[in-house]
């Protein structure tokens, strides 16, 4: 049965409010969730302020502004802050997103607030436990399986069939849906989520692979595949602006298709 | 790896910060009206047993389903099944492939509540007009 609840231990209480920089005359609040795994304590909301003058656009760079100016604690992941790498997934103003990609403008909220992506374990700070989230990726075998004796050239497709591909191929495995995903926060550990979803579909879909039979073997299992009741959170909030539910219907219908 | 001697992890929030939107909604409302109904259809079999246990009975659950209370509550049980029924027809066309693009998502969770509530009054209106 799903706990709607925080357990005891996750519970957050009102951490410190960090002094406003000094002469900033453009101020914007953060409320960022903090956790030290070595302190014991619960976790706690730290409230931070920016001077806009001084920081570039992005959240991410509000975040290091943060770490460089006033908070050097301050523990996320980041790296390329520019979409591709997929590092930065978190939850901004209630929904999970890229903080290299969300303008401080486009939040348009005199407090921001950011936690790390939903029903995850904590690390610290901003910073998930993704270890499950890989492993379920590494399940569905990502990669091209074939029987026939590889080509002296590449595999040959037509671009119709590469055009399939589209909408699928972009995901970076940020994580952002599957943790936005319900049926993932109550059932994750038998449910594979969408983004391991999508990329099955991807493997599924593609022209060259000839392992679609053992792939939906796979698959077929009243939770890896079917906890999927279409509540599309997942693609409402995907930051690459894919859709891992149209995915997971087609692979249902993939279900169907060959039980008939 | 050696596990390093620290806090059990925390379970970062989700119900209690992640913000909502239409489909979510409709999802967990389609799943409450489901609940809901399993109730309600013992209204159906109290009226049913009435009917079969002979015209005093059924004289009496008549006057309850006639008065204010019995009208209302058969009003919300009549919407909850008309919502739960839209929701189901929504699921379905998903299950198609259908309908997933942004747009036509939300728009979609949103007509469920506006259809349901809309045929509800419909239903009524026409109940008391032609009745």
């Amino acid at each position: 049965m799903a706990q709607f609840t925080l357990p005891k231990n996750s519970k957050y209480t009102e951490g410190k409010t960090w002094p406003k920089p000094v002469g900033a005359n453009n101020l914007q609040e953060f409320r960022i969730y903090r956790w030290n795994p070595d302190d014991g304590a619960n976790p706690r909301i730290d409230t931070y302020y920016i001077d806009r003058d001084d920081c570039g656009p992005m959240v991410l760079d509000a975040l290091l502004w943060i770490k460089n100016n006033v908070d050097a604690t301050l523990t996320f992941r980041r790296s390329c802050r520019e979409g591709i790498c997929g590092s930065c997934a978190m939850n901004i103003m209630g929904k999970n997103t890229l903080a290299c990609t969300l303008g401080i403008e486009d939040c348009a909220s005199d407090s921001i607030k950011i936690y790390p992506l939903p029903h995850m374990p904590v690390l610290k700070d901003l910073v998930p436990d993704l270890t499950s989230f890989f492993a379920q990726h590494a399940s569905i075998e990502p990669w091209l399986q074939t029987e026939t004796a590889a080509p002296e050239t590449e595999w040959r497709q037509t671009p119709e069939e590469r055009s399939k591909l589209d909408g699928l191929y972009e995901c970076i495995l940020c994580a952002c849906c599957t943790t936005s995903c319900p049926s993932y926060w109550w059932n994750g550990d038998r449910f594979l989520g969408p983004a391991a979803l999508l990329q099955a579909y991807r493997w599924l879909i593609d022209s060259r692979d000839e392992a679609t039979g053992e792939r939906l073997d796979n698959l077929h299992d009243p939770f890896r595949l079917y906890r999927c009741h279409t509540i599309m959170n997942c693609a409402n909030t995907c930051p690459k602006g894919l859709n891992p539910a149209k995915a997971i219907a087609e692979v249902k219908k993939m279900m169907i298709a060959r039980a008939v | 790896m050696a596990e390093a001697k620290t806090a059990p992890r925390p379970l970062s929030p989700h119900l209690q910060i992640y913000r909502w939107s239409w489909t979510m909604a409709m999802s967990i409302f389609h799943r409450i009206t489901g609940g809901a109904l399993y109730v309600g259809i013992a209204l159906l079999a109290v009226w049913l047993v009435a009917l079969a246990s002979g015209p005093d009975a059924f004289e009496a659950v008549q006057d309850f389903f006639g008065s204010p209370l019995g009208l209302l509550i058969l009003f919300v049980y009549s919407w909850i099944l008309i919502h739960h029924m839209l929701g189901g027809i929504r699921h379905l066309v998903w299950d198609f492939g259908y309908g997933m693009e942004a747009t036509q998502r939300i728009n979609m969770a949103r007509f469920t509540l506006i259809g349901s509530v809309t045929l509800t009054i419909v239903l009524w209106a026409a109940a008391f007009l032609l009745g």
